[in-house]
């Protein structure tokens, strides 16, 4: 199971609790979360489904390489976590 | 009468109401996160307010209640764009993205079709929702227009509609201005669209393409409610009046102190009166010799008032933005908000003015709400 963890600071403007979650790349794992909730999709993802410019996304520590389609693979039992990035500060 | 002003800001929405010592901010709403528009539909009571959250995108949120509880709903969102299809700005040849960036225009639809809402983004999407904003869908008819490929952004990185003027008697007339595209009409609901800017010109380009209506930079157009044929624009470089629904353009000339600024209003009911605020021309966009000033023709265009009372006269450099100035249905109050966190209105059609802060967040749009 990956465990999705989001910045306290986005939980201001929509709810985005922890879960865990089942996929084998970064868009599986995604998506079974906004299944769960759907409002978070549009405060990470542009409209094309890309990562926003100024978002990051670390698979256990480590921006992810694939920012448009989300297609790199994690390991089981990975932490995504999802923060800001200062570049949009 | 209005009662309230709203003030959208680079840090929140302020709701100032005149009460019996005078105008004063009463609410806040969003405090931290800009608010690039706002809408007050008065045929429904349900206000509006768009958000740019920076790191996490814009998003619309509305209120049913004036402003005392608000709900995040659906944002205007671009479609999908196909596999191996180019979208270039012209200028830079660098990929216009099809994300929403700026929802920069919000405007109800015309009376009898209530819930419907045209909203104008930047890169150049324009959006309609026809009900009250739980759904959104692009005019395709225009954002795939070939034209569309010569639009680019003014101040901004990319194009964008900051104005889109509902005909009052004919609701499936409507004009849009974008910077940079000129001014566009459909007379169809949104179905065909023709660009609309002859006459104006575009003294930044080169000579060979000033003329063309499709690269104009109108930053504002207004039309009078009670006579929508006259339409007024603040452009880059000049002030230009329609009498004709946008077929052609007129330049007004020179005017004092300068012709160059942002914001535009036209009195709802005289076509013959116009307020603006000027500034020193673009390479420098301060007001000219650091007073503040408003500027009234009641003919027209053919001459101007330079309106000052209560307006700051030295070492000023408060710049109002095209959605900064607003005039109330019935012409009894004109508001003003700037880049400096000023915010003034005035309740004699210009002639003097009130402050009601100067210390606001920079001022990006105002709307007065009955």
């Amino acid at each position: 199971m990956t465990t999705i963890r989001f910045t306290s600071n986005i939980q201001r403007h929509v709810s985005a609790p922890d879960l865990e979650v089942e996929g084998d790349t970064v868009g599986e794992a995604l998506q079974h979360y906004f299944q769960r909730y759907p409002a978070v999709r549009s405060y990470l993802l542009d409209n094309q489904g890309a990562v926003r410019h100024h978002m990051l996304v670390l698979a256990d520590g480590i921006s992810i390489a694939d920012r448009e389609r989300l297609s790199d693979s994690i390991e089981p039992n990975c932490e995504l976590f999802i923060f800001q990035a200062l570049s949009g500060g | 009468m209005s009662r309230e002003i709203w003030v959208g800001t680079r840090k929140g929405l302020f709701i100032a109401r005149r009460n019996a010592s005078g105008w004063a901010i009463e609410d806040t709403a969003f405090l931290g996160v800009p608010v690039s528009m706002l809408l007050m539909d008065a045929r429904s009571g349900i206000a509006y307010a768009a958000l740019d959250h920076g790191h996490f995108g814009v998003k619309l949120q509305r209120s049913d209640n004036r402003g005392r509880d608000w709900q995040e709903i659906a944002a205007p969102v671009y479609p999908q764009k196909p596999e191996g299809v180019s979208d270039l700005d012209p200028m830079r040849h660098s990929e216009i993205p099809w994300d929403t960036k700026t929802l920069w225009a919000l405007e109800a639809g015309p009376p009898g079709r209530e819930g419907e809402l045209w909203c104008g983004t930047m890169p150049g999407g324009l959006f309609r929702s026809r009900d009250h904003g739980d759904s959104w869908e692009i005019i395709e008819s225009l954002w795939h227009n070939p034209m569309r490929s010569e639009w680019f952004g003014g101040g901004t990185d990319l194009p964008g509609i900051h104005s889109i003027l509902i005909h009052p008697d004919d609701p499936d007339r409507i004009t849009i201005a974008i910077s940079c595209g000129g001014v566009w009409v459909s007379e169809d609901a949104g179905d065909n669209w023709q660009c609309r800017a002859s006459g104006m010109r575009a003294a930044y380009l080169p000579p060979e393409f000033a003329g063309n209506p499709n690269t104009q930079d109108p930053h504002r157009v207004v039309q009078c409610a009670a006579a929508p044929e006259v339409m007024w624009c603040q452009h880059h470089n000049g002030v230009f009046l329609s009498e004709d629904k946008s077929q052609s353009w007129r330049e007004l000339g020179e005017m004092p102190p300068s012709w160059f600024g942002f914001a535009i209003a036209v009195h709802p009911d005289d076509p013959d009166t116009a307020w603006r605020v000027p500034a020193a021309k673009d390479e420098e966009r301060i007001p000219v010799d650091g007073k503040v000033v408003v500027t009234r023709t009641r003919d027209r265009g053919k001459t101007w008032e330079v309106l000052d009372r209560g307006l700051p006269g030295e070492h000023a450099y408060d710049l109002v933005f095209r959605h900064g100035l607003e005039v109330s249905p019935g012409a009894e109050c004109l508001a003003m908000g700037s880049t400096s966190g000023s915010l003034w209105v005035s309740e004699d059609e210009g002639d003097s003015w009130s402050t009601i802060s100067n210390h606001l967040p920079p001022v990006y749009c105002l709307r007065l709400v009955e």
